[in-house]
């Protein structure tokens, strides 16, 4: 598909013939996650992610859709269609743990997709347009996983509800018309639950879709890889299937076994105790917090505390979706032309000090808000967009990058043409590699 | 040029012969994926089974001592109509002395109610040809031409024992499994 030497679909059985010159949908999967797809061969485990979360996205939509079968969206009787759930529904505890916990697997799988892009530059040219897609399918999943939490009609189910449509009455003007319309009401009542229910069922379908957009046009340059440096020829490149096939079968092997760990033995671990508690919309509860996938972000929204010119709480509703948006100009504010951190001598000591302020970020954002915790998130959301708007283009600009190897095949293999063919072609086998 | 590792790589590939052990490790993976799949889809067609609150309200307890002979009473069993009925002497009767081989779904009286109990008959409100509601039940209703059951959806009729005369149902109207708990009290839903 990407490159000249990708091998084409050559169906043998008449059956396929006869379908792929009416309807050539085994080709478009051959072409897309097939032989037909050529990829870096130096991949590591963590472009295992991408796939991860193309699983953990089916297990939420097929678990979900079965979910909805039995969840009633009416504040009346949801709580207790989500216990009976629990409680008389066959597997029901099991679907509903899986479908809690898939969210939390989501979220840690893209999050750690979205650092390896960062760390690798899978944001730069020619490959913005996937980033930004990227973007796109995590803010749909914020949406979702937002409703989703709402639906269990629990204390922090009602109260999540209230404060996150209260960001959008920050709003100089239209606020707090926009809240009441975003709600049907003044609070969340059954108008909300169920526009939050409908839409928690139709947003996966459209992650689905722009999915498919981010896979097509990831398709185009082709996958990058640890070097940064492009493919040159078809000995940087193995095809998809068997060889990343089999690798991500493995990482998929890996990520059921702690996902299922979470779902038998810890299933509310991610989870909140209050939201065991039926809403009341009389009584707050004393620690709110959102899931956890949430809190870097609640921390930046909770640093404001102090008008300045706007209100605080405006300037808090700004800075968080502003972190978010900030991402999708990535490509444009980074202008060093190496992609791979590896290769970035000072960039990459800039790299996990944002990792490390973005765990910060995540810790106070799970704290109550109080000192220390409050001046802690200021300075690391002052240094979150100093990262992004002072010292990435600063950096880009004065660095000088390692040397690039002249290709991927050199840079892991060494250029020995016969250890670089595939197996039944020469190389070493059944002898471990002499130490270089 | 040859070197050392390669021979031995022919020399091992040559062994293995038409299996060789990455065949086997292939194979082993990808059938216990499979099982595993497999397994999964257990649970989600189950969940679409009754679930236990359901079938919890399976059974039902009905007492009969308010029924005077000619009368019944509806009663909900399984979200089903169900038709108690205290039979008089003459609907035995009637019922009686229609021979059993004669009917569409020969069966007796004595075989659609329990030993002594003859005049007790619990049946499903039920018709068997599109699943009605049969009139007969309740007071003033029409009960079709063999005195017991009509259903005003397509005609058919059925006689004191519930049995189907005559209309376009195929079979008598079903008899749930009950067992007498006391003698005024049974339970619809119970094997004996």
């Amino acid at each position: 598909m990407s490159f000249p030497w990708a091998n084409h679909y050559q169906p043998k059985n008449p059956f396929m013939k006869y379908l792929d010159e009416r309807l050539p949908l085994p080709r478009l999967v051959y072409n897309a996650i097939g032989g037909g797809y050529p990829v870096p061969r130096n991949l590591n485990y963590l472009w295992n992610f991408g796939v991860l979360a193309g699983l953990a996205l089916v297990i939420q939509i097929v678990t979900g859709v079965v979910l909805a079968m039995h969840y009633a969206a009416n504040g009346a009787v949801a709580f207790g269609s989500i216990e009976r759930i629990m409680r008389d529904v066959n597997w029901g505890w099991m679907l509903r743990y899986m479908h809690a916990n898939g969210a939390s697997f989501f979220f840690i799988v893209v999050y750690i997709h979205i650092f390896r892009g960062l760390y690798y530059g899978s944001y730069k040219q020619p490959r913005e347009m996937v980033w930004i897609l990227g973007i796109v399918i995590f803010l749909l999943m914020m949406a979702t996983a937002f409703m989703g939490y709402v639906l269990p009609w629990g204390q922090m189910s009602f109260w999540g509800a209230k404060v996150i449509t209260g960001l959008f009455g920050a709003i100089p003007l239209v606020g707090e018309g926009l809240q009441t319309w975003l709600l049907g009401g003044f609070a969340p009542d059954n108008a909300a639950l169920n526009r939050f229910f409908s839409l928690h069922y139709l947003l996966p379908f459209v992650i689905a879709g722009v999915v498919m957009l981010k896979i097509w046009a990831l398709h185009i340059p082709g996958s990058s890889n640890p070097t940064g440096v492009d493919v040159k020829g078809p000995q940087d490149t193995v095809p998809f299937h068997p060889y990343y096939t089999a690798k991500d079968g493995f990482g998929i092997g890996v990520f059921l076994i702690l996902f299922t760990f979470m779902v038998f033995f810890a299933p509310n671990y991610l989870g909140h105790p209050d939201n065991y508690i039926e809403a009341n919309p009389l009584s707050t509860p004393a620690h709110i917090v959102p899931e956890w996938y949430f809190w870097p972000f609640y921390a930046i929204l909770r640093a404001f505390t102090v008008d300045f010119i706007l209100p605080a709480k405006l300037w808090g509703v700004i800075a968080m979706f502003a972190s978010i948006l900030l991402l999708f100009f990535l490509t444009w504010i980074d202008r060093s032309p190496v992609r791979s951190t590896s290769y970035r001598p000072l960039y990459k000591w800039f790299f996990w000090l944002l990792v490390l302020d973005i765990l910060v970020l995540g810790y106070c954002g799970g704290a109550p808000a109080e000192e220390p915790f409050v001046i802690i998130s200021q300075i690391a959301s002052i240094y979150y967009f100093a990262h992004f708007l002072v010292i990435l283009p600063i950096v880009s600009a004065i660095e000088r990058p390692k040397p690039l190897p002249n290709s991927i095949s050199e840079s892991v293999l060494h250029g020995e043409e016969r250890e670089s063919a595939p197996l039944g072609a020469g190389g070493t086998f059944g002898k471990p590699q002499p130490a270089e | 040029m040859a070197t050392v590792e390669q021979i031995d790589r022919e020399a091992a590939l040559a062994q293995e012969q038409g299996h060789r052990r990455r065949d086997f490790i292939n194979i082993a993976a990808v059938a216990f994926a499979g099982v595993g799949g497999a397994a999964f889809v257990y649970p989600l067609v189950s969940q679409m089974a009754p679930a236990a609150d359901t079938l919890a309200l399976a059974s039902t307890e009905i007492d009969l001592a308010g029924i005077e002979p000619g009368q019944s009473i509806k009663a909900i069993y399984r979200k089903q109509p169900l038709f108690v009925r205290h039979l008089t002497p003459q609907e035995i009767a009637a019922a009686n002395s229609v021979p059993a081989d004669s009917l569409r779904d020969p069966e007796t009286l004595e075989a659609r109610t329990k030993p002594g109990k003859s005049q007790w008959l619990v049946t499903l409100g039920v018709c068997t040809h599109l699943g009605c509601v049969p009139l007969g039940a309740a007071e003033g209703e029409n009960k079709g031409e063999f005195g017991g059951y009509f259903c005003p959806c397509h005609g058919s009729h059925y006689d004191t024992a519930g049995r189907i005369r005559k209309g376009p149902a195929p079979a008598n109207l079903e008899v749930p499994d009950y067992v007498f708990r006391s003698d005024t009290v049974i339970e619809v839903g119970a094997a004996a």
